[in-house]
């Protein structure tokens, strides 16, 4: 099987794991989380912030159609294996799961409950 | 302290090349670094002078016109200078990232990417970021021999020159690769740049840091403290110079006798501190140093002609007393009373005074400060009904933290967890936590008294900023947050709930950087409530010389705050004994009104 890949074009943030800004973000918080974990499944993972690296948006052609059509509504953009997979939402841990025909239910169960605090080990 | 100290002529015989001018708040950091930049410059050395302060004096001092590129001071060959100015470097900042997409990305995606550059954390990376290529590339001061660095007040030096490190440190323990950079995120290019400063920072040879102190407890427990923290960073090439010093000339003057006694048991209560660094002494000037004349004469160690025009102070205008303006505050009710202002005019012993007379009223008081290197406690002592903070920035960060992992940290896993943790080690953290914190401590102006000490305005410029920017993102983001967080600026702008005031000495330079502080305040749609002129000698009936030429100049400023900036103004006296603590601060209300 190829390697699969996951393109996240995020909107103009300070930083996209969300703890910039007068507050958490806990929605992004959760996703820097979920992406981390495709990557520890073998999936390559890319993240293009507007305010910091606006190349990314004009050089893929999908993306800057999208946008030309969208505006600014379109991010966050998620690109999974070339196609668009997700316009304007962050997608949850099992949604991503399903889009890569990955296994979830363990990862997203551990995810949920919170109680796990303590390193792992639990 | 009678053997006689070397002067600042001395001391500029063999500087190393780079020399930090560093202390308090008004201790006169600019007029020592320029006096020193023109003397090395008449010397034949090829002099760049630098202000890193965001409310730079630069100008006003020099009389001219500069920006962030050099700039050459047409009365002295061989001298440039240049203001590290944040909102400049900010703006070019946004367009070198901006400007090649337009055209590119439709105009609302560029607009996103303007307003989320346009924060008070790009703007001080933008800065920081100045100001570590000037200092770890040599390219960038190439052509000059001598690197001359004139720094805001300590508290925003101190978080300025611990960055490079703080940076640093960062990338190099960042694990994960994906952690907030903030609006730097190209700073893995920067990092030669920034190990370079730290480098030169440290190497003795190259840089020898200044501490500016005057013979004033607060000024010299700073410097001891400003001193420690760099020592410990490995800047280790210290001096000290006591600006300000001052002999009385005749001893049966009451008021010049209290003050050369003031002096001397300041620094008294501070030997050993003075007894381990390089000293230099430079007395008190009768004259405001403003203009090349003047820093000529102070490189020469001191004017000490005679003066001409002295006494005459011309027609004084009217001025209300503290207590007045204290009557007026009661009956204003609850809210925040804010004291803003230039670095060592005062803030802090007025924000104390009023907090410690309203309390003496039998009314419920909260004083704190936004000024990482004020004491508040050590200003006001102990009083009944009185109760005391600081917004501590590491102390502030630290609780943010741990708020953040109690709440948006929860529901992670391990892994999330631990990345969290990582990303909230980002320097912008601790923005967000003090202003957080800022917020709170003015929330507490719905149940009572809160009298807020600020830090020195440039500081103080740059919370308001981030006020602003963080008011629009949660104006956009519609979540969750405190109310106190969200009421933060309507509460700054309502002029019944939050009184500033704004305190200056009666001289050019603290008046000039109040009114431009005043009219900064207006753009963000905050009207001050009063002014302050604080330590007048105008009315003090000394005979002494110095005090007598001291008190006569002051007139034309005390003026020009009632013609040209308020309508209402307050005056202090100079006092006689240190102003801290309930019996210290008294003093301060024994004035009356000032009568033309």
């Amino acid at each position: 099987m190829n390697t699969q890949t996951v393109q996240v074009y995020d909107s103009a943030m300070c930083c996209s794991t969300g703890v910039c800004g007068p507050e958490v973000d806990p929605k992004l918080v959760q996703f820097a989380a979920d992406l981390d974990w495709l990557k520890g499944q073998g999936v390559v993972v890319q993240r293009h912030n507007l305010a910091q690296s606006p190349a990314a948006f004009v050089e893929n052609e999908l993306v800057r159609t999208t946008l030309q059509d969208k505006g600014e509504a379109a991010l966050p953009l998620m690109v999974v294996n070339g196609e668009v997979a997700a316009m304007g939402r962050y997608p949850d841990r099992e949604e991503l799961a399903g889009l890569l025909k990955l296994k979830a239910a363990a990862a997203s169960a551990a995810a949920k409950t919170g109680g796990c605090c303590c390193g792992g080990a639990c | 302290m009678s053997a006689a100290r070397e002067g600042l002529a001395g001391f500029l015989e063999s500087p190393t090349r780079f020399l930090f001018f560093t202390g308090k708040g008004g201790v006169g950091k600019t007029s020592l670094a320029c006096a020193s930049a023109v003397a090395l410059a008449e010397r034949g050395k090829r002099v760049l002078l630098v202000s890193t302060d965001p409310a730079s004096n630069l100008d006003e001092v020099l009389g001219v016109r500069l920006g962030s590129r050099p700039t050459a001071i047409p009365e002295v060959p061989r001298l440039w200078a240049l203001n590290i100015d944040p909102a400049a470097a900010a703006a070019a900042y946004r367009e070198k990232l901006v400007g090649p997409y337009r055209g590119k990305l439709p105009e609302a995606v560029l607009k996103g990417m303007e307003e989320q550059l346009s924060g008070a954390c790009t703007m001080e990376i933008a800065a920081f970021d100045e100001f570590s290529r000037l200092l770890g590339q040599p390219e960038a001061t190439a052509d000059f021999e001598q690197v001359i660095f004139d720094t805001a007040p300590t508290g925003h030096t101190l978080r300025l020159m611990k960055l490079p490190s703080a940076w640093t440190g960062f990338l190099e323990e960042n694990t994960t690769g994906n952690s907030c950079l903030g609006p730097l995120a190209g700073l893995e290019k920067q990092r030669v740049v920034y190990e370079g400063a730290v480098a030169a920072l440290a190497e003795g040879e190259r840089t020898t840091l200044v501490l500016v102190s005057r013979a004033q407890r607060a000024a010299l427990a700073e410097a001891e403290r400003t001193s420690g923290e760099l020592w410990a960073l490995g800047v280790r090439n210290q001096r000290l110079i006591l600006n300000g010093v001052f002999r009385a000339s005749c001893p049966g003057d009451e008021l010049a006798v209290a003050l050369e006694r003031r002096g001397a048991e300041a620094l008294r209560a501070k030997a050993d501190f003075l007894g381990r660094l390089p000293l230099s002494e430079v007395p008190l000037q009768r004259h405001n140093l403003v203009g090349i004349p003047a820093l000529r004469r102070l490189a020469r160690d001191g004017d000490r002609e005679v003066g001409s025009g002295e006494g005459e102070v011309g027609p004084l205008p009217a001025l209300e007393s503290l207590s007045s303006l204290v009557d007026d505050l009661e009956r204003g009710g609850p809210g925040v009373i804010m004291t803003m202002g230039k670095g060592g005019v005062g803030k802090t012993t007025l924000a104390a005074a009023i907090a410690v007379e309203l309390a003496r009223r039998g009314l419920p008081v909260h004083l704190s400060t936004t000024d990482p290197a004020a004491h508040v406690a050590a200003a006001a002592g102990r009083v009944e009904g009185l109760t005391l903070s600081r917004i501590d920035p590491e102390a502030e960060t630290k609780a943010y933290v741990e708020q953040v992992m109690a709440t948006a940290g929860k529901t992670l896993d391990a892994n999330g967890r631990a990345m969290l943790e990582e990303d909230l080690r980002s320097p912008c953290t601790e923005e967000i936590a003090v202003f957080r914190a800022f917020a709170r401590v003015v929330g507490r102006g719905q149940d009572g008294f809160v009298v807020l000490d600020t830090a020195p305005t440039g500081h103080t410029l740059l919370l308001l900023d981030a006020t602003e920017s963080y008011h629009r993102e949660i104006a956009r983001k519609n979540s969750d947050m405190p109310e106190e967080v969200r009421q933060l600026l309507p509460r700054l702008r309502d002029g019944q709930f939050t009184r500033v005031l704004v305190v200056t000495l009666p001289e050019a330079t603290p008046v000039h950087e109040a009114a431009a502080l005043q009219a900064d305040l207006r753009r963000a749609q905050i009207e001050p409530f009063a002014w302050v002129i604080n330590q007048s000698f105008a009315e003090s009936r000394s005979s002494d010389p110095l005090l007598v030429a001291r008190g006569a100049g002051e007139a034309r400023f005390i003026r020009e705050v009632v013609e040209r900036h308020s309508k209402r103004a307050a005056w202090v006296p100079w006092v006689t004994e240190e102003p801290a603590g309930p019996e210290g601060l008294r003093q301060l209300f024994a004035a009356a009104a000032m009568t033309p």
